[in-house]
């Protein structure tokens, strides 16, 4: 079933089967509905036959970054005597995003059954779920699921009798953006600020204690019980399109739609398909004028180049920008598009960490122009500016958080300039007083 | 609906971490390697008890885990949920980040101000009952606006509901 609106026919529920169904929280209900039954099949494989399943399958990293699943776990380290970890990044804060949030509300043992199935995988005996401190009924949920979780013997010194143990810790989050970049996450589990680390070394060879470390993003790690339940073959089956998209992905859709919420489609939907059948269009009298599809941080499409487009990792970057964490934030004829990048950029400017200056200097500076320009004391040369600041956010920081704020200025002065030239030249009235 | 302990800050620090509380934050010690892992559960704790943080419970926090006060305030100054200076009964965030702003989040936020009587964000009510803050994304774009009163995340919160939600908060 689907939340908050019913499975649409053209959904492939999978990892959305049960949000709205209460019954599926508890363990017996999730046992009910056919849980735990993948953990213990994995528990009579052997490590490697997990990996090797999971990259048969396809799976990648479902936080926005696309990696495959299989070959992160395949990098961590084996024999090397040292305790290893996995991170379920449950920070979910990108701008669009909120998938994350239902999985975990509705469906916890799906969560929790991942976990283990991956933290065994890779030779962990505890895996650290953070979660942001602002979930507050998901870290209720899933609190209660992993205690349940350890009653029924799921979790402990002796998972379902296999003698291999697990521990599961919720670390929560307080108000952060970046710590869902996952080397932030292992500072802030670590009691540090949230800071981004410099790779190398990769988490898989000093991570989170300085201990060879996973990262996974919930809906990755929730994909896995399926995996092993009904083979990888299986899902690399579910496919529209290129074959390097494989699976079913969670997309949540947000802005002006008629019934925003989360869709689970098969990789290669098409974006026509989810924005018009499934999300039932724009507003009586709008039409659909722009698109950011993958979370905040990737470039605007215009209504034009979102005709085309199919829903998975190629398709978006076919038609000019990136899935992402695939929160799509839907945007209509009414929407000011100055404005709605400048609250953009106001959101990383507030978000930036500060320890790189291309990214602390770039993120104010380019939120104070676009500012200036909406209160209608924008000069021509603004535009260059913003480009000239905007590249220089780029591909020079630690992190990729001013990356990401870049990409909506740079992408909407390309495909919306006569928005912008409407404020310099006075065409259109100021939209802000300036401070 | 959990209200916080007002605190004020001129009020001689009370330790925090005794009986109860202190034994609950031991118990975390098994789970990290290090006690400087608790950091963010501690400040958690002190909230939950004191509803801010000030700076002896800052210095208090450091002195239980092995850290200096000046490192235990640069990690609860980094973090946009922990309080450095009291807050009203009723601490409210509203979200106005892009997909809540194209959804009207602006005039839920003007209502929230209108409704508590806090003069501007930030601030708390002459009555001491509400603070209003605006945040970013809180993750659910898809039921804007949302806000959060204290632990309770509200969905789908419109102008008009404003004054009927806030009736529950006394």
């Amino acid at each position: 079933m689907g939340y908050p609106h019913p499975t649409h026919p053209k959904e492939t529920p999978v990892l959305s089967k049960h949000f709205g169904d209460a019954g599926a929280r508890t363990f017996d209900g999730w046992v009910q509905r056919g849980g735990y039954a993948a953990l213990r099949k994995a528990l009579g494989m052997t490590p490697e036959a997990i990996i090797e399943e999971v990259k048969g399958s396809g799976l990648r990293g479902r936080g926005g970054a696309g990696f495959p699943t299989g070959l992160k776990w395949s990098f961590m380290p084996k024999g090397d005597g040292k305790p290893h970890y996995l991170v379920c990044n449950a920070d979910e804060s990108e701008p669009g995003t909120f998938k994350d949030r239902e999985i975990m509300r509705w469906t916890p043992h799906q969560l929790i059954e991942g976990c283990a199935i991956a933290a065994y995988a890779i030779g962990a005996e505890r895996c650290y779920i953070y979660i942001r401190g602002e979930f507050t009924e998901p870290l209720r949920v899933m609190t209660a699921a992993v205690a349940e979780a350890y009653a029924q013997g799921a979790l402990g010194a002796d998972v379902f009798g296999s003698g291999k143990r697990l521990d599961i810790v919720i670390h929560r989050g307080a108000g952060a953006y970046i710590c869902g970049e996952e080397t932030a996450m292992m500072n802030s589990i670590e009691g540090r600020r949230g800071n981004p680390r410099i790779k190398p070394p990769f988490p898989a060879q000093a991570g989170l204690f300085a201990m060879p470390t996973t990262i996974n993003n919930v809906e990755t790690l929730a994909s896995v019980p399926h995996i092993l339940n009904r083979g990888g073959a299986w899902y690399k089956g579910l496919c529209l399109s290129n074959p390097k998209s494989t699976g079913t992905k969670l997309i949540s859709v947000c802005g002006h739609v008629q019934r925003p919420g989360n869709y689970e489609i098969t990789m290669g939907t098409s974006m026509k398909e989810l924005l018009f059948d499934m999300c039932g269009g724009m507003k009586p009298g709008r039409t659909l004028k722009a698109v950011i599809p993958g979370g905040s941080s990737v470039p605007i499409m215009t209504a034009a180049e979102t005709e085309t487009c199919l829903l998975d990792y190629e398709g978006v970057v076919a038609c000019g920008s990136m899935l992402g964490s695939a929160g799509m934030i839907v945007m209509d004829d009414s929407t000011d598009m100055v404005y709605q990048i400048w609250r953009l950029a106001r959101f990383y400017a507030h978000e930036s960490c500060a320890q790189c200056t291309q990214c602390r200097e770039g993120t104010a500076w380019t939120t104070k122009i676009l500012e200036r320009i909406l209160a209608g004391k924008g000069k021509q040369s603004d535009l260059d500016l913003l480009l000239s600041l905007s590249e220089n956010m780029t591909g020079k920081t630690i992190c990729v958080l001013s990356d990401s704020c870049a990409a909506p200025i740079v992408s909407g002065i390309q495909k919306f300039r006569p928005e912008f030239d409407a404020y310099l030249s006075g065409a259109r009235q100021p939209a802000l007083a300036m401070a | 609906m959990s209200g916080t302990t007002h605190g004020h800050a001129d009020a001689p620090h009370a330790p925090v971490f005794t009986g109860n509380v202190r034994a609950r934050l031991e118990a975390l010690f098994p789970q990290y390697p290090t006690k400087q892992a608790c950091l963010l559960p501690a400040l958690w704790m002190v909230q939950e008890e004191r509803g801010w943080i000030s700076e002896p419970a800052m210095a208090e926090v450091a002195e239980v885990l092995g850290l200096t006060p000046a490192y235990v305030k640069g990690v609860v100054t980094f973090y946009t949920m922990y309080h450095t200076h009291p807050v009203g009964r009723h601490f409210i965030q509203i979200c106005t980040t892009s997909p809540c702003n194209l959804c009207g989040a602006e005039a839920v936020m003007a209502a929230l101000l209108r409704e508590t009587g806090c003069v501007e964000l930030g601030a708390t009510s002459p009555d001491g009952r509400f603070t209003v803050a605006e945040v970013e994304c809180l993750g659910a774009c898809g039921f804007a606006t949302p806000i959060m009163i204290n632990d309770d995340f509200i969905e789908s919160v419109t102008p008009e509901r404003v004054a009927g939600i806030l009736q529950g908060y006394k």
